[in-house]
């Protein structure tokens, strides 16, 4: 098998039980090989249960840098005997299928490498306790892969060591288990494969988390003091990772804690306490999934008007309802930018990895008290729950957050009058002030009602409308404000633009280069933030023909553009995805591959073929 | 009742209180409900209690949801950020402001639509975490804004104003936040300033959740022959369980009381209630025999007012948190962000 080995590109998927304590096992690959320095990208591809159930977990390893899903697997490591028929199906002609060989299986390919380690019983051999056998069958098949694609064994020990650093007999017991599957390949098995890993040094300034804990570290950086929840996936560990670093970096010398974080018995109180804790000079946050959203809908309408600052993060999972939990979607770009009844609009952030979902975190609380209104930062699963390995957090000492017109005790005596509600500045955005900021001055009454520029309740038609209006102005402000688009011009003679947001980033970033390299030039826009900045709509007026790409069903985006920027629809193709997956290269490729065939007027803006320069 | 513009003028001889304000200070906007509205009543109590305990206006806020009682707001403490937030979801919105910033006086203002129908979930588990908060329910037994309805606090089998039977049974809203804990519960009847007022004084000094539950009468839809919340049916139908004294912590303990007929309960804070008691026996403290008494009182068509139950130490949800002893809301940013010492730190955890 030693043949035209390759090194550092390829797929290895590990198919297993879940609640088998597989998950460990397989972050401690994806982590050493990422400590090894060569850039890859992992998916833990899991059922909504707790025990069972089949569950996946792919490692795409590229020192290319082409680190989208790929559809063909070069080894999977196959530990499920439920999932052995369609496991099997997915390996690359050529590729590797290693199984529990425990129990003998006969596979019906001859055109891949069948490896056959017996796990089971060697654990069964060396273990008395049920538990431990089951749980280090998972380092036993670490081990064994080890040596097969060369994963530096150093590398392995030394971050087992600093998992378990207080823990000495778990450390040896985890190293011993690694050992035994090290030793039946080593006697039993002809290795290395034709797959291989190396060293390189591509990771020196890179950090590997999940989008989650990113988030919840911005918000820490961002001074969010309150955190209020209810637990839905996959937006959980977003507070719990909150809570984690709040309880090290914002505990008082008496043992107290600068934050607060509450779990709510709904979302509808979870957004509440947000509300309540932000009207008060909290900045508070709470996080939630696409039915959350649904809950939380008449309490945005109400801090839409009665403009309070609030940040709540979506990280979006597959609906409509309960739909797929533990799936990836992009699917509450409406729900989210229009939620609530009657004529109301929310400010999105879009972040497409952890290191986005850092920056946003703590910005959120900025653009919230600038624009005193709720930002919806909507990530998703994939970034949120799965470990990606992206630039290192940095942070600017010269960084002062921004409370945007929060009136303090002594600015409040030089104003010659305060109304709560008044444009004095032109911006659409008005002074505001908090409870007890000062005896006399500054009190007013918040209401979801219509009121005056005072705060006083009105039927007044007249009044109503200029309110509305006034918002709407706060929104204009904004598009210049929040993050402005990353615009690619690959091909400036080219008249094809491919606009997309979030996490099909990676996937796109890859099918260009595979387009490119196909003799088809694209240019590349990303949306980051809503409402829209001018340059949005004009990359799109500067090209042809446009495709959107969004992993949703109802091309959510597209028509968000459509109206909110009055666009000729016929120039706008969707690339869609709704299967809960995180997206391939190739299903791009192909889709706008199929599109330009079949498209005469594309057709005749791609020819001939754009090269890119 | 039209909407005017109360004058501004001020007798100069008004009594001021010992932080030198008048009763006039404590005020809000002239009300919009109808005329003879309990609610008003228990307005014109806030604004009692609070200029005789010398309570600062701004260090109060006053949070509510919807409905007739929750308009009130707006009509007591000008000097005091209000909150009218959306129908049944004060709890929430209270719990949050009270999280950024524990030094504040938190008044919630509800009624029993409010409270016992939409909001019961949110009002049930803000007791639980013994919020520090005096929440008022202004009950009237009806939905007064969309004329008429039964509410969930509306007795079994008494009649709307068309003479239609309340099928349903009703939620004590008392009894339920004794069984879930709640430190400080009392009952009163907006017709009674006397009783409602150290009611509404005790709770505003107690730190935790204190319920008044305060039976008010609607003049328009629910003051009729067969209502159970009329002013004529709970003046006939009271049983008062004793007579309350509120001591603030720098006056000396009135003894008007002869002695072995009075319980005095210290609170946390070193404020002082004094309870008298009446022929009844009623132990304040004793949370089974109130809920029994409550029982069989009601059973026999007994509205119980007064000081229903009291736990002089509860934690409040800041202690229970551990919450710094600084508002949440006045800690400098520079406080709060990691900043550039711990970015490496950070990165450290994720190699």
């Amino acid at each position: 098998m030693s043949n035209n080995i390759s090194y550092n590109e390829l797929v290895i998927k590990f198919a297993n039980v879940n609640g088998s304590g597989s998950a460990s096992a397989n972050t401690f690959c994806a982590k050493s090989l990422y400590r090894m320095g060569i850039p890859i990208s992992a998916k833990n591809i899991f059922p909504s249960n707790i025990q069972g159930l089949p569950t996946w977990y792919e490692i795409t390893v590229s020192e290319s840098e082409r680190l989208a899903r790929k559809e063909n697997i070069d080894i999977m490591v196959a530990m499920n005997a439920q999932t052995y028929a369609s496991d099997l199906n997915e390996v690359i002609s050529g590729g590797t299928f290693i199984y529990d060989n425990s129990i003998r299986r006969s596979f019906d390919r001859d055109d891949i490498n069948i490896i056959g380690i017996p796990i089971a019983k060697l654990c069964a051999e060396e273990y008395s306790d049920s538990r431990q056998r089951q749980l280090f069958k998972n380092i036993v098949y670490l081990g064994s892969l080890s040596l097969l694609i060369g994963i530096d064994i150093d590398v392995i020990e030394k971050l087992l060591a600093d998992q378990f650093k207080t823990k000495q007999n778990l450390l040896d017991a985890n190293i011993n288990a690694l050992n035994i599957g090290r030793k039946y390949v080593m006697e039993n098995i002809d290795y290395p494969l034709n797959k291989q890993v190396r060293k390189c040094n591509k990771n020196s300034n890179k950090i590997m988390l999940n989008g989650n804990e990113a988030a919840a570290l911005g918000a820490l950086y961002g001074g969010a003091t309150v955190a209020s929840w209810y637990p839905i996936t996959p937006s959980t560990s977003l507070v719990e990772a909150f809570e984690k670093h709040a309880n090290k970096l914002r505990k008082t010398e008496d043992g107290h804690l600068n934050a607060a974080i509450i779990q709510a018995e709904d979302e509808l109180s979870a957004i509440g306490m947000a509300i309540g804790a932000n009207w008060n000079g909290s900045r508070a946050f709470t996080a939630t999934s696409g039915p959350g959203i649904s809950l939380m809908s008449e309490f945005l309408g109400l801090a839409y008007f009665a403009e309070i600052p609030l940040v709540l993060f979506d990280i979006q999972r597959g609906g409509p309802s309960t739909g797929m939990p533990t799936r990836t979607q992009q699917s509450d770009i409406l729900s989210c930018a229009y939620a609530s009844h009657g004529d109301t609009k929310h400010m999105i952030l879009l972040p497409a990895d952890p290191n986005e979902c850092f920056e946003f975190g703590y910005k959120s609380f900025d653009y919230a008290e600038l624009f005193q209104t709720p930002i919806m930062v909507l990530s998703d699963l994939d970034i949120g729950m799965n470990d990606w390995v992206v630039d290192e957090f940095s942070w600017d000492p010269e960084y002062k957050h921004n409370r945007g017109k929060l009136v303090s005790a002594d600015d409040i005596e030089n104003l010659k009058s305060f109304a709560r509600y008044r444009d004095v500045d032109g911006d659409g955005i008005p002074y505001r002030t908090i409870p007890a900021t000062h005896p006399e001055y500054g009190s007013y009454f918040t209401r979801g009602t219509s009121h005056t520029d005072t705060g006083g309740y009105t039927e007044s038609g007249v009044i109503h409308a200029e309110m509305l209006d006034r918002i709407s102005k706060k929104f204009e402000t904004s598009k210049e404000m929040l993050p402005q688009p990353i615009i690619n011009i690959n091909s400036p003679k080219s008249k094809i633009g491919i606009i997309n947001y979030g996490s099909t980033t990676v996937a796109l970033n890859d099918a260009i280069a595979q387009l490119s390299s196909n003799g088809i030039g694209v240019n590349h826009l990303r949306i980051r933030s809503f409402p829209f900045a001018k340059s949005i709509k004009d990359f799109i007026n500067d090209h042809d023909f446009i495709f959107i790409l969004e992993q949703n069903r109802d091309a959510q985006m597209k028509k968000l553009l459509v109206s909110e920027e009055n666009l000729d629809v016929s120039k706008l193709i969707s690339v869609l995805n709704y299967d809960g997956m995180p997206l391939t290269a190739n299903f791009i490729v192909d889709n706008i591959t199929e599109s330009l065939n079949n498209n005469k007027n594309i057709k005749a803006a791609n020819s001939p073929p754009i090269k890119i320069v | 009742m039209t909407f005017i513009k109360k004058p501004i003028f001020r007798h100069p001889s008004l009594p001021t209180n010992a932080i030198g304000l008048t009763y006039r200070d404590y005020e809000g906007v002239v009300s919009t409900l109808c005329a003879g509205c309990g609610h008003d009543s228990i307005t014109a109590s806030i604004i009692d209690a609070c200029f005789e305990l010398s309570l600062p206006a701004h260090k109060i806020a006053k949070l509510s949801g919807i409905g007739c009682s929750s308009k009130t707001p707006n009509y007591f403490l000008n000097n005091a950020h209000g909150f009218n937030s959306v129908h049944g979801r004060m709890p929430s919105v209270a719990t949050g402001a009270n999280l950024a910033n524990r030094d504040l006086t938190y008044i919630g203002v509800s009624g029993d639509g409010d409270t016992a129908s939409i909001g019961l979930g949110q009002y049930c588990h803000a007791i639980r975490r013994q919020l520090n908060l005096t929440y008022i329910v202004e009950n009237n037994g009806t939905y007064g804004l969309t004329k008429g309805q039964f509410s969930a606090t509306n007795d079994k089998n008494s009649k709307n104003k068309r003479g239609m039977d309340n099928p349903f049974g009703s939620i004590d809203l008392a009894v339920i936040a004794i069984e879930l804990g709640a430190g400080f519960v009392a009952r009163s009847f907006s017709g009674d300033k006397e009783q409602l007022v150290p009611l509404i004084k005790a709770a505003l000094e107690y730190d935790g959740f204190a319920l008044i539950d305060v039976i008010s009468p609607c003049v328009t839809f629910n003051n009729h022959g067969y209502s159970t919340k009329s002013y004529d049916y709970i003046r006939e139908h009271r049983s008062v369980f004793g007579d309350l004294d509120f001591v603030p912590e720098e006056e000396t303990i009135n003894t008007s009381y002869a002695e072995g007929e009075t319980i005095s309960l210290k609170l946390h804070n070193g404020r002082e209630i004094n309870f008298k008691k009446l022929g009844d026996d009623h132990d304040p403290t004793n949370q089974h025999k109130v809920i029994n008494t409550l029982r069989e009182n009601r059973a026999e068509g007994k509205v119980t007012t007064g000081l229903l139950y009291i736990d002089p130490n509860k934690s409040d949800l800041h202690q229970t948190l551990k919450t710094s002893n600084t508002p949440l809301n006045a800690l400098p940013m520079d406080d709060l962000c990691p900043g550039n010492d711990f970015i490496d730190n950070i990165n450290n955890l994720f190699r």
